[in-house]
Formats: C-alpha cells, structure tokens, sequence
C-alpha cells in the first residue's frame, strides 16, 4: 500500500481493497521502523492516528465519504494542530500544543483525511536544507548523507521514503519545490492568496503560502482541493472561487507556450542537471508546446529582494514569541528585559536569530528607504518581468535548483552559499505566482526538478503540464533506494 | 533540441561591499532592539555575519527605482471588511492552559516599571 | 519673562463597536480578566487580523464631522515595540496613509467666543490590554481583555494656548463623538484617553519650545490639573536659565504633579512598515455620500441654529447643545410650550440644576420633556406662578404624575378669580391699616416699593395660588 500514489489509495479504500485503518497502521509502521533513518517527523500521535482512520472507515461504509476520507497525510509543523504539539521545528514552540486548527488542518479533517503526524522542518521555515531544525537535521532517502533541501525537508523525505502518501508544506522562498526537487517528488506552491494562512506560523506574511507535496502532479492535484479556497478570516486569501484541478489534467499540451527565462540557463546551473531540464522541455515539446526564449532581466536581483523582505516581516511577526502566553519562557526571569532577551535568545536558534537581526536592521530608522522601501519597489520590477512575460507565454519552465541535493553540513555554516539555493525559486514568491517541482532526472542517483511557473491562479495549468509530463516520463515513479520498498 | 542564446554576460551573485561593514556597536542596539541577547563570545560572529549578509543586499542600492510603487502585496488586492460582529467566546481556560504563568486568570510578567 | 504656552493634545477614543477592530473577540467593558481575549488577541501562532467595517464607518464618520479629507487609500502598518500588554510585539497602527487627514474643528470658550482648531489626522489602531501591578507578589498581571478594542487616535495641532482651551477642545471633542454615535466616551472607563504634548516659548516667538509628551490623562479636571503644573514646571526651569527636556512624562492625580516615566525605553524606533496581514482599505465617494447622508447635525451646526432659530445666547446654546440627549430634551419642551427662552431657562437652571445635584443622566431623567413642557404651559397660561411651577416641579421629579396632575392633586391652580381675589384684597387691607396710611402718604416712587407688602400679604392668605398680576391690579384699584 505504501508505494500507491494517493490516486490509488483512493481507489482502493472506496473498492474497499483497504481500510483506513489498516492503510494508516501500513504507514505508522514504516514511520516506527524507519524514520530513525531519515529523522522526517516531529511528533506522531498513533492512538489519534487510529482513531481518526476508524472514523473515516465508519464514514467510507456508512457512504457518505469524501474524496480523501481515510488518507493518511503528513503535515508540516508549521500548521496548527487542535491538541497537538505544533512546535515549528523550534525550541520556542517544543511545549505549544494549540487548542485550534490552522484552516489548512481543518480542510483536512472535514474531508476525513488522516493526520498522519507532524513533519519536520527549519526552524520557522527559515532554511535551505532542513539542518535549521531543534529536532535535528533530516535525511535524504535517496542519499543520507545529502539534504533533503528545505524548509519542507520533512514533508518532502517522508514522501519520498514512503513513510506518507503525501504531505503538505509552505514555500516561503522555494520550500516546498527545492525539496521536492531534492527529494525526487512533486510540490506545488500555489498563488499567494489560494490556500488560507491561518493557524500556519507565520513566517514572512507577503510571501507565505501552503501547497501540497507527494509523488505526482495528480496527487498534488487531489489534495490542493482540499487546500484551495478562500477563507474570511485570512485578509489576503484570494475570493476568487477555487477550481477542480483534477478537471483539466488531462488536456492536452498542443499549442502550450513554454517560456524559457535566459537567467535561468546561465552560470552557476550545473551542467547535468541543465541536461535533464533540456531533456524534459524536448518532452514537452514532443508533446506539442512550443519553446520560447523569454527574459526576467530582474531576476539577478530576487535573492537580495528577497533577504531584506523576508527577514523585515520575520523580524516583527516573530515578536509575539515573548515566553508571556505560550512557549519557551526562561527560567527565573530577574525582570521584563531578562524575560524577554533570555527567552528570545534560548528559544531561538543561529538562523532564526541572524534573520530577526538583519529584519530589524532593515526596519529600523534611518534605514527603512534604503532596504525595505527599495526591495518592495525592486519587488514590483521583479513582479513586472513576469507581467510582460505572461503576454508572451502561457507557463515559464527552467531548473527548481542549481544542482542536485548536496552533503548535509556543506553549506550549514555560509549562510550566503545557502541563500543561493533559492536563487530560481524566490522570484514566484516575489511576484505572489504559483510554482511547482516534478521530477526531472537523476544526477548521480540524487533527484533533480523541472520548475513550472505559471500566471496568476493558473495552478489547473500548471497541473495539467505536469500531469502530461508524468504521463510520458517516469521520473516521478522512482523510489530511493535506501527506503525499503525502493525500486532504484 | 532548444538553443538558447549565451547567457548575459556573468553577474557576481553576491558583490559584498566591504565598504558597509557594519559596527559591533550597531549590532549590539538592534539585537537590543529584537530583544535578542547575544553572549559576548558570539558578537564578534554575528557581526560578520550580518555584515556578509547586508553587504549582499547592499547592491539593490544601484538599481533605478524612481517612480516605482512599493509593493507590499503581490496580487495589489484591497481590504476586506469584516460586518461588526461578536463572534469568539471565552476560551480562557484552554488559552491559558498553555501558558507559562498564570493566577487569577492573568498572565503574569516579571513587575512592570512605568 | 512672559511664556506663551503650546499645546498639541493626541486623543485615544475607543470606537463603540461591539467587537474588536481585528477580531470577533466582545469589547464590553469589565468583564473577567482574558475572558474576551480570543486567539488573535492572544497573538497565537498563524492568527491573522481581518478589519471590522464598523471602525471604517466611525473613522469616516468622525472625517466628515470635522470636514477633514477622507484618506481614499489607508494603510495600516505595524508598530514594533515590546510591552507586556502588546501580544503581537508590534500595534497595528496607521502611520503614513491615515483614515481621516487635516480638517478643522470649532470650539466654544467659557466667555462664549470660538475658535478654530487644526485637526493634523486621525487614524485607526488597535488598543493594548492592561497591566495590574497588584498582589501578584512582586509580579505584573496582564489582562488582554481591552487589546484589540478599535481605537481613533485624534491628534491636534499645536493650536491650544492654555488649560482651559484644551478642555474646552476635549469637551467639544466629546461633544462631537457621543453626537456621532461613534463613542460611548465614558472617560472614566478609558474610552476617551488623552496625551498632552506641551511646550512653552518666549511671546512673540514663532519657534516650537522643547515639548514635554503626558502620557494618558482621562479626565477633563485632570487635563487642567495637568497642564497647569507642568506649565509652572517649565516655567521655572526657563526662568532659572534651564533647558526643558524632551521626555514622556505622567501626571499622577494624587500628587498632583508630573513625573518622567521611569521605564527604560531605549530611544524608541518602532519600524513601522505596511502591515502585511493586511491591505489597503480603499474608499469611494459612494460611501462616503452614503455616510455624509446619515450624519445627524452635529453640535456646532445645532449651536447656530439654536441662536437664530430660538433667538438664544452663545452661552445658552452652548449649554443646550452640548449633548444630543440635552438639545433633543430641549427641542421638545419648547415644541411643547412654544417659548423657547423660558424652556431654555428651566432646562439649564432647574432640570441641569436637579440633574446635576442628582448625579443622573439626561437620559434618565424622570421628568420627560413633554412633561416639563406642560409644566411651563401652565405657567405661561397663568394656571400657577413660577415660583409655583418650581414647587410642581419638585413633585415631579418625585413621580407625583403630570404637572396638571400635581397641580391638581396638591390643589396649587393659580386663584384668579376676581371675587375671590378680591374679597383676600380687602381682608389684608383691612387688617393692615398702619400699612395703608403710610401707603397712602407715599409720593408715587415710594408707593411702588410698598405695594410689595400688600402683594406679600395676599400671596401668604392664598399659600401663594394668586395670580400676582391680576392682585397688583385689584390693589391699585382699592388703594386711594
């Protein structure tokens, strides 16, 4: 049952091949004999985990189940999780247990879906590779002694070692595609505004947003309607009405435009894995999609952008964090500075804190025009290159990364070499456009993503190119060795 | 098989401006700023650091942006308004379940100065 | 020296909307501590403001009440700072793009003249819980009750010159919001608070002395309390050759006097930036009409009319139009009566008068308007004296029924009947014959005083039921 895509899961818990609770004990197993290996999950609740599963097998015989009732998914500890420890990969967050559900979570559970457990991640999502973690750094299935990629590096290794049929993550800055990338799996960053951001810890609010991960486009497909949607009490949730977009994966690609940004083949993509991205585009091609050349002549800029916007929002949404109502307080405060200084410095680690620093730089008074004032109009000519190249084309494709996963600890102390990582990610979160990874080739036995950016609330057809890619390659079907069950 | 046409000439991805090393001193008042102690022994790191980092972001400093709009929102979409309303109820008791010092249902905080 | 003083107030009036500006959290006033403290007010990880149209509403309300521009595209932003009784670690505030820009407002002196003052911007921000520094051993306890409750801070120009202009640009404040709806202004429940930014400089200057910021002063006698002493405070450091510094101050009532703040807040830099959880409100002229339509008439505009229409005095206007409750009160009695002066006479001396000693509120007034203009009709139609009505009055108040019930029932109907009158006439002229000879042998100046004690006289034998008139008459008539 484990190597099912959720497509098939589906098929067979309504065929009644399965129950649910037989599916989620499958997975709790792998998780209990495995997951020592990959370190891909923070908390797993068994006892709910069951009694979730037999409820959803109640309403699968009573015929009233929805399209996910009885799904085990794996979640990102960034969501909010009624009675459940939400920790955020944090120190700061080891002891929360809310008593609420991110919107996200409670989608999930109207539907009937499974909470599998909770994956781990950087530290409030703040990272490339997933080392950024209280919990520890996550292993790569395909190679343990790479990265996973971040900050969904549990999400991402739990799919792809087949510890979950899928999992949801949160892109900031490329966290769900890099590790999907990474990790061999497909990810899908809608359009900010698509999937409501209640109850998901806030990282950087104009750039946040939830997206499924797991083996296929369809997959993805399936569960982002169970995601998409707006919701009243986001202010910046989309009222556009959400679509199925299991609808259109099919559809053909005859005529599709395919524009190819020239910043995105130049230096620093290493060469092999430029050679599976040609080989997928020759795919797409094959398919009926024309290539066109296009320029995102800003796109040098988006990782400066993109470290003073970020970290600015960071720096003030993680203020709350104060030890006064929830969380890591330090003990024995002598008086309010102590309180707060001590708490902040212990229940924050190097990453979270280099961040909040250079955030409040940006910020503060005398500085404000020349960081945060300049990276937001910076940001609309970032956005503008995208405008003019959607008159041109109907989805942009090029690498999700500069290469394949690379060795845990490589990068974990040059944070600007990490930064890097990001560098053809960013620009979707920059602009609000929704992004996605699928597998693409192998590079020396690691994963390599094809990245699909599409316009704005264009998630269908990103899917639905993805879909026909998958149709025709089998990237997407192979499973790391090191998982048991591994076919490669 | 595309071809695409050579690259623009190689940018340095990061041209660190040594020129914008940033003080210790400086360091010191925005960590007191974010309430962030940071132990002597790490100042000097932190410092280095953030001065590698700023120096990275510090070539945004060149671009033209002369009536450009600052954008705070990607999709450049308006508020909306919520009808007035009581919609919550008193969940005091699970709130303050997790919460690391209470009495008499107040959080306390070492003594407040004003 | 001679100093003129400078004075810019910054108001915090909270909104009277029955749920939080951010979230559906109730605002009522005293309820148990963190018990209308939901998850969004607690700051709770991933929650998310979403802006309540009421706050919008009132904010244009108060724009249009002081025909200020209404910010067409408002921004909220964040204010960062860390307090205890700020869960976020930052307010949500409006910093560059403000609701409600520079407009003007009228108040009114004590001596009836008016003045104009500049009204630099208002905007909408949330407001912080409170901190409870009792019997917690040497701890701080923090109620989140009151953070979120939607705030209008009003700021002022430097326009004000002494104490009383400042309370008097509160009270029409005052006036004006309670005219509006938009605030309960209960200022001993903290809806209206108030920071007093005060300088002083040489007369004559046109430069800005060093300001010294109160902090929080909610109550009128307070704010003139307030001032007062720190104009004398700054006063003497100029005298004596000082420099006054700029410093966020407290009053503290008890004392009497103003005292620095003693937390240790390093130079403040709030970095504010465009709140990104929220966007910006956008607002057409089709609400704004929507809006300007409901307006009531607001308490200048009732003023004027009230001196044209009633043909009242500045003063009296002014009374009368202080609250909407009072000028409605007051519109009724005359709608009653007919007389516009005498119902201003009786609202001001003795309904104010007994509402005042009875520290009850127009609004509970056991004597309705329609029943105080009966009152007066009986005195305008001569069915009792006004030293009679006051009488009727008293018995109202009390809940002896309608004028003409008390009247009734208390058999105090003005005599005016003539054989009646006139047989009292006769009876006190009878038994004051020395009286009578004196009269008598008065030049006609004199007389006029002494006709007051035959008029006494016939007032005491009708326990004051004659109708003056008519016995002034009967005596001129009998005594020759």
């Amino acid at each position: 049952m484990y190597d099912k895509s959720v497509a098939q899961l589906v098929a067979g818990l309504r065929d009644k091949q399965f129950s649910s609770v037989e599916l989620s004990r499958c997975f709790l197993e792998r998780i209990a004999r495995l997951d020592s290996t990959y370190n891909s999950f923070i908390s797993v609740d068994e006892t709910a985990v069951l009694a979730a599963a037999g409820a959803a097998d109640k309403r699968i015989a009573a015929g009233n189940a929805a399209t996910l009732t009885g799904i085990p998914i794996a979640h990102k500890d960034i969501f909010c999780t009624d009675g459940m420890r939400t920790s955020c990969g944090s120190r700061m967050l080891d002891n929360f247990v809310p008593p609420y559900d991110a919107t996200l979570i409670a989608h999930f559970n109207r539907e009937g879906a499974v909470v599998l457990g909770k994956t781990n991640m950087d530290e409030f999502a703040m990272g490339s590779s997933n080392e950024n973690s209280f919990y520890g750094a996550v292993s790569n299935p395909w190679d343990t002694s790479l990265v996973p990629g971040g900050s969904s590096g549990g999400s991402a290794a739990a799919v792809a070692a087949m510890l979950a049929p899928a999992a949801t993550g949160t892109d900031t800055g490329g966290s769900i595609r890099q590790p999907a990338a990474f990790c061999g799996i497909t990810g899908i960053k809608p359009t900010y505004g698509r999937v409501s951001r209640l109850g998901m810890v806030a990282f950087a609010s104009s750039l946040d947003q939830a997206g499924p991960m797991a083996h296929s486009a369809e997959d993805c497909a399936l569960l982002l309607n169970c995601m998409a949607g707006h919701d009243p009490l986001d202010s910046t949730s989309s009222e556009l009405p959400a679509e199925d977009y299991c609808a259109g994966l099919g559809g053909s690609l005859q005529g599709l435009r395919i524009g190819l940004p020239r910043e995105y083949f130049g230096d620093g993509l290493d060469t092999a894995t430029a050679r599976c991205i040609q080989d997928s585009l020759k795919e797409l091609e094959a398919q009926g999609a024309t290539l066109v050349e296009v320029s995102l002549p800003h796109s040098h800029l988006t990782i400066p952008t993109y470290y003073i916007i970020a970290p600015a929002e960071a720096s003030t949404n993680l203020s709350r964090f104060d030890g006064v109502r929830y969380g890591h307080r330090c003990a024995n405060p002598v008086d309010l500075h102590d309180l707060y200084t001590r708490t902040r410095e212990e229940g924050f680690g190097a990453e979270v804190k280099r961040r909040i620093l250079v955030g409040t730089y940006a910020l503060s008074a005398g500085y404000y025009d020349a960081y945060y004032k300049k990276a937001q109009q910076v940001r609309r000519l970032i956005k503008q290159d995208f405008v003019d190249c959607f008159s041109q084309v109907d989805v942009i494709a090029g690498p999700t990364t500069p290469g394949p996963a690379f060795a845990l600890g490589a990068k974990s102390d040059d944070p600007l070499a990490m930064y890097l990582e990001d560098i053809y990610t960013l620009a979707a979160n920059l602009a609000g456009l929704p992004g996605m990874s699928v597998p693409a080739g192998l590079v020396g036995g690691r994963p390599v993503g094809l990245q699909l950016i599409g316009n704005y609330f264009d998630e269908a057809r990103l899917l639905n190119v993805g879909h026909r890619f998958q149709q025709a390659t089998d990237w997407h079907q192979r499973r790391p060795a090191t998982a048991p069950g591994g076919t490669q | 098989m595309i071809t695409l046409r050579p690259p623009l000439p190689r940018r340095q991805p990061f041209p660190v401006a040594n020129t914008m090393a940033i003080e210790q001193n400086e360091i010191e008042k925005i960590a007191e700023l974010a309430r962030i102690r940071i132990a002597p022994d790490q100042i000097g790191q932190v410092t280095a650091r953030i001065t590698e980092i700023l120096g990275m972001v510090d070539q945004l400093q060149a671009v033209d942006t002369t009536d450009v709009e600052p954008m705070a929102n990607p999709l450049d979409a308006i508020q909306r308004l919520r009808a007035d309303e009581v919609t919550e109820e008193n969940r005091r008791e699970a709130f303050q379940a997790i919460a690391p010092a209470v009495e008499n249902g107040l959080y306390l905080v070492p003594r407040v100065v004003e | 020296m001679q100093w003129e003083t400078v004075i810019g107030l910054e108001v915090h009036l909270q909104l009277a909307t029955c749920s939080k500006i951010f979230s559906g959290s109730a605002t009522t006033f005293g309820a148990e501590p963190n018990t209308q403290a939901s998850a969004v007010d607690l700051a709770m990880p991933g929650m998310l403001p979403v802006l309540n149209a009421k706050a919008v509403r009132y904010a244009v309300m108060f724009g249009l009440g002081i025909g200020a521009e209404i910010g067409r595209r408002s921004v909220f932003d964040r204010k960062n700072y860390f307090y205890p009784d700020l869960p976020k670690g930052y307010q949500i505030s409006q910093f560059e793009a403000p609701i409600v820009g520079r407009g003007t407002f009228e108040i009114q002196l004590e001596d009836g003249s008016t003045r104009s003052i500049g009204i630099t911007r208002a905007h909408l921000e949330e407001d912080a819980g409170k901190s409870l520094h009792e019997d917690f051993h040497g701890q701080t306890g923090i109620d989140l009750n009151r953070a979120g409750t939607p705030l209008l801070e009003i700021v002022s120009e430097p326009d004000l010159r002494n104490a009383a202009e400042a309370v008097a640009y509160l009270k029409a404040l005052h006036s004006l919001v309670t005219y509006l709806e938009i605030s309960d202004g209960n200022m001993a429940e903290g809806s209206m608070r108030c920071d007093i930014n005060i300088s002083l400089r040489p007369k004559g200057s046109d430069a800005l002395g060093t300001r010294a910021e109160i902090k929080n002063v909610n109550s009128f006698r307070f704010v003139e309390k307030a001032i007062r002493h720190e104009i004398e405070r700054q006063a003497d450091i100029l005298e004596d050759g000082g420099r006054v510094v700029q410093e966020t101050r407290l009053y503290d009532a008890d004392l009497d006097e103003t005292r620095p703040m003693r937390s240790k807040e390093v130079a403040n830099d709030y970095r504010y930036f465009p709140e990104p959880d929220l966007l910006p409100v956008v607002i057409d002229d089709e609400y704004i009409e929507a809006i300007a339509a409901g307006l009531p008439e607001l308490p200048a505009q009732k003023r004027h009319r009230f001196v044209e229409q009633y043909g009242l005095g500045n003063y009296d206007a002014n009374v009368l139009a202080d609250s909407r409750a009072l000028a409605n009160y007051f519109e009724t009695v005359v709608t009653r009566c007919g007389d516009a002066k005498i119902a201003a006479n009786w609202v001001q001396v003795e309904l104010l008068g007994q509402l005042n000693r009875s520290e009850t509120g127009i609004e509970d007034c056991p004597v309705s308007a329609v029943a105080l203009g009966g009152l007066i009709q009986r005195i305008l139609d001569n069915s009792i004296s006004g030293k009679i009505a006051k009488q009727v009055f008293e018995a109202m108040w009390q809940g002896e029924g309608s004028a003409d019930q008390v009247i009734e029932a208390r058999g105090l109907k003005q005599v005016s009947d003539s054989g009646a009158l006139e047989a009292m006439v006769d009876q006190v002229i009878a038994g004051s014959a020395s009286q009578v000879e004196q009269y008598l042998a008065a030049d006609e100046e004199r007389r006029k005083k002494l006709v007051g004690f035959f008029v006494g006289q016939v007032m005491k034998l009708s326990r004051g039921q004659a109708n003056p008139q008519m016995v002034n008459e009967l005596l001129a008539k009998k005594l020759v």
